[in-house]
């Protein structure tokens, strides 16, 4: 076991784990953030994306004990109370899930995206999100939402 | 899917480091970003004893200027070398082939040095390494020695890294005003490359003065298109010139066969993308 320290969308927590724990894990079996998921366990799909400090990740793809000491952010940790975050308003409004699996880590990168380029072409939104993949093939209302949470004009990006 | 158990060390100094791998004799596994090892824990293709994370080693991360070459320390993640402006400025090469590797996720925690320690023949930082003529830093107990990119890689994932050794930085020399590119062929973006041409030119008013040339995929280590390099001096980067040069790419090549194509089609593919990446190379 080893003991590992992290701050979890705002909260403490210490904890004792194996070295072997994934992130997802500890995320999803300890600390009951079930907001992110494990899509495709290879590290392909994407559904798993959180933040470590400040920076996309997937926590299928980490050790919980290398996010000792590091700060991560979950799905579950980007609202302020009942106030969705801008893009998952955005993702609600323009409609950008079906099955919804695929959402919490399209969410998790279009804010890394955004954070880095706020207002960013369709072509950068795409090649953005080229570590997630949406079974469902919604991708035009994925990136219609990265648009509108960017505050770019959507008459254009409808054409 | 869960990795098998293992014991964890995150030393915080390389000596450290080199003590915690000599405990474990030849059952650890080093760890630094994690992007390939971990799928390979996962899938329990091996099931190490002891994974020595590097992490916590400030010494391994970031970009130095030395004169006439760039120290890139083993640790820097891709994303790093990305966001440095002389990364940009003197190896246009590195920058090409590093956006192109996986997706942001991954770019945010794979390091330089793990990937070419790794030495997956698929991977695109090795072909770039060789073209561009990097020198590889190997620190052991004893001390550190330097190895030249041609004599680093070894084989399948096999380096010039002994088990009780680190790679820690690798030297980069400054290929200013150089014009690069790295021309991948994959089926989805963030595939491992299928076949990928590294290239750098060096040329004035349209003639080639110089150019290196990196093969990715193309044989059980990366390797240089060194008769391809030798037809470019001097010419023309038109299309026909370049075309001509290229014609020897897949010479003393020994490409893989697998599902996504067979070595006969790799080394009919080479030529062309050969072409395509010293074309745009040259052109800026």
């Amino acid at each position: 076991m080893a003991r590992i320290s992290v701050k979890v969308d705002g909260a403490s927590y210490s904890d004792d784990v194996e070295p072997r724990m994934l992130l997802v894990h500890y995320l999803r079996e300890r600390l009951g953030k079930v907001g992110t998921v494990v899509g495709c366990d290879t590290s392909n799909c994407g559904a798993c994306t959180v933040h470590l400090d400040g920076r996309s990740v997937k926590s299928c793809n980490v050790l919980a004990v290398q996010a000792d000491g590091h700060e991560v952010t979950t799905i579950e940790g980007i609202s302020s109370g009942e106030e969705l975050h801008p893009v998952q308003e955005a993702f609600r409004e323009c409609h950008a899930l079906q099955c919804g699996y695929c959402t919490p880590g399209m969410i998790m990168q279009a804010i890394d995206l955004l954070n880095e380029n706020p207002s960013p072409s369709e072509e950068g939104i795409r090649h953005g999100l080229e570590g997630n993949l949406c079974r469902c093939t919604g991708y035009h209302n994925i990136v219609k939402a990265v648009q509108k949470a960017a505050g770019s004009d959507l008459e254009g990006a409808q054409q | 899917m869960i990795p098998a158990q293992f014991d964890y060390a995150a030393p915080a100094t390389v000596e450290e480091a080199l003590s915690a791998l000599a405990s474990a004799g030849d059952d650890a596994k080093v760890i630094a970003g994690g992007q390939s090892l971990l799928p390979v824990l996962r899938m329990r293709l091996n099931a190490p004893s002891l994974v020595v994370d590097l992490s916590k080693i400030e010494s391994l991360r970031g970009v130095r200027d030395d004169g006439d070459a760039l120290v890139i320390g083993a640790m820097t993640t891709y994303q790093s070398i990305l966001d440095d402006a002389s990364v940009h400025e003197h190896l246009l090469l590195l920058v090409k082939a590093v956006e192109t590797i996986a997706d942001p996720q991954i770019r945010h925690r794979g390091t330089l040095g793990g990937a070419l320690a790794h030495a997956d023949p698929a991977g695109d930082v090795g072909a770039t390494a060789l073209a561009l003529g990097a020198q590889f830093e190997i620190t052991g107990s004893s001390g550190s020695r330097t190895v030249p990119a041609d004599e680093f890689f070894q084989g399948l994932f096999e380096t010039a890294v002994g088990e009780d050794e680190l790679l820690t930085s690798i030297r980069f020399p400054k290929h200013t005003g150089w014009g690069a590119h790295y021309e991948k062929f994959v089926r989805v973006s963030h595939q491992w490359s299928i076949v990928a041409v590294a290239a750098t030119v060096k040329a004035e008013g349209g003639t080639i003065q110089e150019a290196r040339i990196g093969l990715t995929n193309m044989g059980d280590r990366p390797l240089r298109a060194t008769s391809v390099e030798k037809a470019l001096v001097g010419q023309q980067a038109t299309e026909d010139a370049v075309r001509t040069a290229a014609a020897s790419a897949a010479e003393g090549t020994d490409p893989p066969s697998d599902l996504n194509g067979d070595a006969e089609y790799r080394r009919s593919i080479v030529p062309v993308l050969t072409r395509r990446a010293v074309l745009a190379a040259a052109g800026g």
